[in-house]
């Protein structure tokens, strides 16, 4: 069954983890929160692929796992809690998983962060709306509304 | 009577606990994020509560996704810190205040707010971090800790408006608790913050400024934010904010923000921070007024009936 289509789809960059996800990525989740355990940590390093049978993931699934690939990992149902402790158990800071979920390097991720971090100007909505058609204008802080009127299309940064 | 004197704001950023634990908090970088929680610290060492009602979130530590309960209340007699796998952190163990907890626990449920009640949980940084920013790092913990879990992990979380009115269930409760406890609520999480996906690293500081000024002076603006709203505009984690809707809700409509504090960033997170007291006095001296005129006229009408029973 396809994907349900939601408002927050919407927005660039991101995979909301919501009910529908949680169900889907259950295996996802639970092998990451198996990384808790040293033994755990010791017997995927072994084999990975090995150890993946142990919990319930479709091939896509695996192979984003076996790949590290993290974006994916967060698409087919994965969280950002969870998925970390995979990030961890390959010995790596959780700006390294940051910055090689947005493609940047380290440094350059590091540098955005220390400069700001990442504008919402631009990122907020793929299809260019600032905002949600539905979201009523009077609970608004004032300082939105001053973003509201800029209709071009969002460049997505990567 | 228990009564809540103050509501605390505080981000919980793990990186704020490792460079506690790591001895880095005077490298500049550092430095920037703990020096804006100094004066934090002198007030809670003045105000001196007896308990601390700490809401904040779980990160796949206490709870995974086997079960995720949207409000959680530890009614243990002690939390110890979570390993959350680099071992747990060096920070005392938590003692709770489990009749409270428990009285709490009734009086919200009745008021159907339908909470889950935990009696065994370990806790994470997201409790533990602001701690240490408002307490520092002592022995042992000055105050009972009382934590309430919200999910803001699984989407969706309960609505600004309901974590609010949820705040003022609980200020409700905590007032018909007949012993005299000075409680201190702390919401927690936030500012904005996207940790995951292409779009990580997002830092909106101009609508976490409006969000602040919206606390203080007009927090029923904020509940009317959707989910949708925090999500674009202060990152898909900067959800968590709805936390703090529970602290502004357990105090008076009215308050002194007698501190603020923002920086970005620490880590991928900007850091926020307030603390907001309730009008002591005001309302010590408003309480008092209508209850004595009320208990007058309540006499008077007593002695009404008597009167009119006995020419009757």
């Amino acid at each position: 069954m396809a994907r349900a289509q939601h408002d927050y789809d919407d927005i660039p960059g991101t995979f909301v983890f919501d009910a529908e996800r949680s169900r889907q990525g259950y295996g996802i989740n639970m092998f990451c929160m198996s990384l808790m355990k040293d033994e755990n940590r010791k017997a995927f390093k072994a084999n990975e692929a090995e150890y993946l049978k142990k919990f319930k993931l479709t091939p896509a699934q695996t192979d984003a796992i076996l790949k590290r690939d993290y974006n994916r990992m967060l698409e087919l149902g994965g969280n950002i809690y969870f998925a970390a402790k995979l990030g961890a158990t390959d010995g790596h800071s959780f700006q390294h998983l940051a910055a090689l979920m947005t493609g940047s390097s380290q440094q350059d991720y590091a540098a955005m962060m220390l400069a700001g971090g990442r504008s919402v100007e631009g990122n907020r909505s793929k299809a260019g709306k600032q905002r949600p058609a539905k979201a009523k204008a009077k609970p608004k802080p004032k300082s939105k509304s001053k973003s509201k009127p800029k209709p071009k299309p969002s460049a997505k940064r990567k | 009577m228990a009564s809540i004197i103050a509501g605390v704001g505080s981000s919980h950023v793990p990186a704020i606990g490792a460079a506690l634990d790591n001895g880095r908090t005077e490298e500049p970088y550092w430095k920037r994020v703990f020096s804006g929680f100094e004066k934090s610290k002198q007030w809670m060492a003045q105000t001196k509560p007896d308990v601390a009602i700490v809401v904040y979130n779980d990160h796949a530590s206490a709870f995974s996704v086997e079960m995720i309960p949207t409000f959680a209340l530890g009614c243990a007699a002690e939390f110890p810190p979570a390993d959350e796998g680099w071992g747990p952190r060096p920070v005392p163990v938590l003692k709770g205040h489990p009749e409270l907890a428990a009285h709490i626990a009734q009086s919200v449920i009745l008021d159907e707010f339908d909470l889950t009640i935990v009696n065994k949980m370990e806790v994470d940084h997201g409790l533990t971090v602001p701690m240490n920013l408002l307490f520092g790092t002592p022995k042992e913990w000055p105050c009972r800790i009382i934590p309430l879990a919200v999910n803001v992990v699984v989407y969706p979380p309960p609505t600004g408006h309901r974590c609010y009115m949820l705040g003022k269930a609980i200020r409700k409760a905590v007032e018909s608790y007949p012993e005299d406890l000075k409680v201190v609520i702390f919401g927690t999480g936030g500012l904005s913050h996207q940790i995951s996906g292409p779009r990580a690293g997002l830092i909106n500081s101009k609508w976490d400024k409006s969000f602040l000024d919206n606390l203080t002076k007009d927090p029923k603006k904020l509940t009317r934010i959707p989910h949708i709203e925090y999500m674009r505009e202060a990152g898909a984690e900067g959800i968590e904010m709805v936390m703090w809707l529970i602290m502004r809700g357990a105090l008076d409509d009215k308050v002194d923000e007698v501190y603020r504090f923002y920086t970005v960033p620490a880590s991928n997170t900007a850091v926020g921070h307030i603390i907001l007291e309730n009008r002591r006095k005001a309302a010590a001296k408003n309480k008092r007024a209508p209850a004595g005129r009320s208990k007058q006229a309540a006499a008077r009408k007593a002695a009404h009936r008597i009167a009119s029973k006995g020419r009757r």
